[in-house]
């Protein structure tokens, strides 16, 4: 059984009510297992701080950003300008999405083709609340846990959004013992520009193992991420390692989650 | 007789100028042969930006050895140029030492100061070859830097370290002469080494360093437009060209943005014909060649001097794989610059049945891209590799549709159901009741 309430715009829209700020699950937020877990935290945050919000469930669909990264420009335009009629005949205003990926395509991609949105990463929207007063949180389960972060690149780079998660993880009272490169110079996880969806090419490593061996090299207990994406990546990188009975892969929306007993 | 050398100074001044000039209009044809692309708005940032990067070399220092080697050279070659001047001047005119009499005490001071950047540029370029040739630093010694790119690097230390030793000794032989009017901080040091020259001889000897020297640095002049070294001079324009959108911002193709409009159109009539004005050329999607790529995308190349930062930091080449970002730029110039040649010798281009992508860049360098901003942000001179695959991706997909099965897979996925994986966009929700 559920314990969180996730209405649909489209139930929203027969009350005739709209939400401050529509979620925007993403399809590994809906479909794959691990990432399930990430948008049900969401969800659990979101209720739990009391802001008002809904998925497009059924009416949600890719945003083209692994089309567009594979050079299918035209099956992205395709994705794009379907999503868009949807969130404008909705009159959707403001965007949390818990991809990076998702939260790149629709900020950046999006407006020439006609949709125009505020649109955040779930770091920026909960570290919002949490300014405003609307999301408190203590350390709870994680206090003086060492973790690292591993920074998305459609986040960081991409973006130039370093300090979000990282504020957020300061508020779990967390010793954040950063990798050898962050930030600006964060590695890969080995999964964009639609390498999640087929094999490496030939080479004499994989970038998630190094990636993972960077992470593991702080001697953290938790590698905290903001993508679903990092997520199984980094995961199956500490499983390669097998250190998956002492460092857990999370998400940031499941650290708070966790640590709020939600 | 001085006018013969102000002759001959002039004779060579004008054809290593002409020479110059010539090179450089060759390739501003070439870096033309790109598409149109829009880089002239929000000036001030862009002025901005090239202050801080070009000039202040804000990105070099991410390396901190590198960056302050490399700002002592540049601050050198920046300062040392004021001298050059003087012996242009000197040169023409026949002249000894025409700022002397402007500076008076301060001459000697100024001149002094210009030593001491010779002397350290030295240093600086010995430790550079050291890095380079000794200590063989990685990203100096992938596949694509065999050959002539090594050598044409180690080709500018050698003429660096002639200039500045040729620059020091003209001073100590001076100083050694009759009457000599100036002394400078390190040429008087080593002065002694001359001082067994007649007074005939030291004549001689000095002039022949006043010649070498600038000679040295016409002769330089006309090796950049054939050398990696370019980068002193287009590092400027590139980074007032460069990007100023979010790295993670693609662009959408416009072309695209019309059909799809027209296929979303409940209205549009697909037999119509389409009104004159409308009957464009076909423009093929994305980049089969160099000239299908944005002029930026080839100044990026001319400008690229191969320090290999972009290579050291992508995450496909760290683990074995074929994809080097700066040999994307090194083959784009490369390709760019046969194209036009080909132009030059046959008036137009002549199918040489080549292009960038496939007899340059093969389609394993091209699908190991992870497309995650590393080599653009590494790059010290806003150079754009990743701009120039996601060109080329659009080409191998959209014209060859030869994508990797395994995405077609995805794409079909898509296309299908609306997410990359085979589920029904009607178990969308699902997991809100699980």
């Amino acid at each position: 059984m559920t314990n969180f309430i996730v209405p649909t715009l489209a139930q929203m829209n027969a009350e005739g009510k709209s939400p401050e700020v529509l979620f925007w699950v993403g399809c590994a937020g809906s479909f794959d297992d691990r990432a399930k877990k990430i948008t049900k935290a969401m969800a659990k945050i979101l209720n739990h701080t009391g802001v008002s919000f809904a998925v497009l469930g059924t009416e949600e669909g890719c945003t083209g950003d692994p089309a567009k990264r594979a050079g299918n420009e035209f099956l992205f335009q395709m994705q794009a300008m379907m999503n868009i009629q949807v969130l404008n005949a909705y009159e959707v205003k403001h965007i949390v999405t818990t991809c990076p990926h998702c939260f790149n395509t629709l900020k950046n991609e999006y407006p020439e083709l006609g949709g125009n949105y505020k649109v955040e990463h779930h770091s920026q929207f909960l570290n919002g609340l949490m300014k405003d007063g609307r999301l408190k949180i203590e350390g709870g389960q994680f206090r003086g846990k060492k973790i690292t972060f591993h920074d998305p690149c459609y986040l960081g780079r991409a973006n130039g959004e370093y300090e979000a998660p990282r504020e957020l993880l300061a508020k779990l009272d967390v010793e954040l013992k950063e990798m050898r490169r962050c930030k600006q110079n964060g590695l890969c996880c080995g999964a964009g520009g639609a390498q999640m969806f087929k094999d490496a090419e030939p080479g004499t490593a994989e970038i998630n193992h190094i990636r993972a061996d960077e992470a593991l090299a702080t001697g953290t207990e938790i590698v905290v991420s903001g993508c679903p994406f990092c997520n199984t990546m980094l995961t199956d990188g500490v499983k390669n390692r097998e250190k998956e009975d002492t460092v857990q892969v999370l998400d940031l929306a499941e650290m708070i989650a966790l640590a709020e007993d939600l | 007789m001085n006018y013969i050398s102000n002759f001959l100074f002039l004779i060579a001044l004008v054809i290593a100028v002409w020479f110059f000039a010539n090179n450089v209009g060759q390739i501003r044809k070439n870096i033309n042969l790109g598409r149109d692309l829009e880089r002239t708005d929000r000036k001030k940032d862009r002025l901005n930006n090239m202050l801080r990067v070009a000039f202040g070399q804000s990105k070099m220092q991410a390396r901190p050895v590198a960056g302050i080697l490399h700002f002592i050279v540049y601050v050198s070659f920046l300062i040392i140029n004021i001298e050059v001047l003087e012996i242009v001047i000197d040169g023409l005119f026949g002249t000894h030492r025409f700022f002397a009499e402007f500076l008076g005490s301060a001459y000697e001071g100024v001149i002094s100061f210009f030593e001491i950047l010779a002397v350290l540029t030295i240093i600086t370029v010995v430790v550079f070859w050291w890095r380079r040739n000794v200590k063989k630093i990685d990203r100096f010694h992938k596949p694509e830097m065999q050959g002539w790119p090594f050598k044409d690097a180690n080709t500018i230390l050698y003429v660096e370290v002639i200039l500045m030793t040729a620059l020091l000794n003209m001073n100590a032989v001076e100083a050694n002469m009759d009457g000599a009017q100036h002394s400078f901080l390190i040429s008087s040091m080593i002065s002694p080494m001359w001082s067994s020259l007649s007074e005939s001889s030291l004549h001689i000897t000095e002039r022949v360093f006043w010649w070498v020297h600038i000679l040295g640095i016409l002769s330089f002049l006309n090796y950049l437009p054939f050398s990696k070294h370019f980068h002193i001079i287009l590092a400027f324009p590139n980074t007032y060209f460069t990007n100023l959108e979010a790295k993670g911002k693609f662009a959408n193709n416009a072309a695209v943005t019309k059909e799809v409009a027209m296929m979303m159109d409940p209205n549009a009539d697909p037999f119509a014909a389409s009104s004159p004005e409308d009957q464009v050329p076909v423009e093929r999607f994305g980049a089969k060649d160099a000239n299908d790529l944005s002029w930026v995308n080839l100044l990026n190349a001319y400008t690229c001097t191969e320090c290999g930062r972009c290579t050291s930091e992508c995450p496909a080449n760290m683990t074995g794989k074929l994809l080097s970002p700066r040999k994307i730029m090194m083959d784009t110039r490369d390709r760019i610059d046969e194209i036009g040649k080909n132009i030059l010798a046959n008036g137009e281009f002549k199918d040489d049945g080549k292009s960038l992508l496939g007899d340059f860049i093969s389609k394993e360098e091209l699908w190991a891209c992870t497309s995650c901003n590393a080599c653009v942000q590494a790059c010290p001179i806003d150079i754009d590799p990743l701009n120039i695959i996601m060109q080329l991706r659009n080409f191998a997909t959209m014209e060859e549709s030869s994508a990797p099965a395994e995405l077609n897979a995805m794409m079909t996925n898509v296309e299908n159901n609306g997410a990359p994986w085979p589920f029904s966009q009607m178990d969308r929700a699902n997991w809100i009741n699980e």
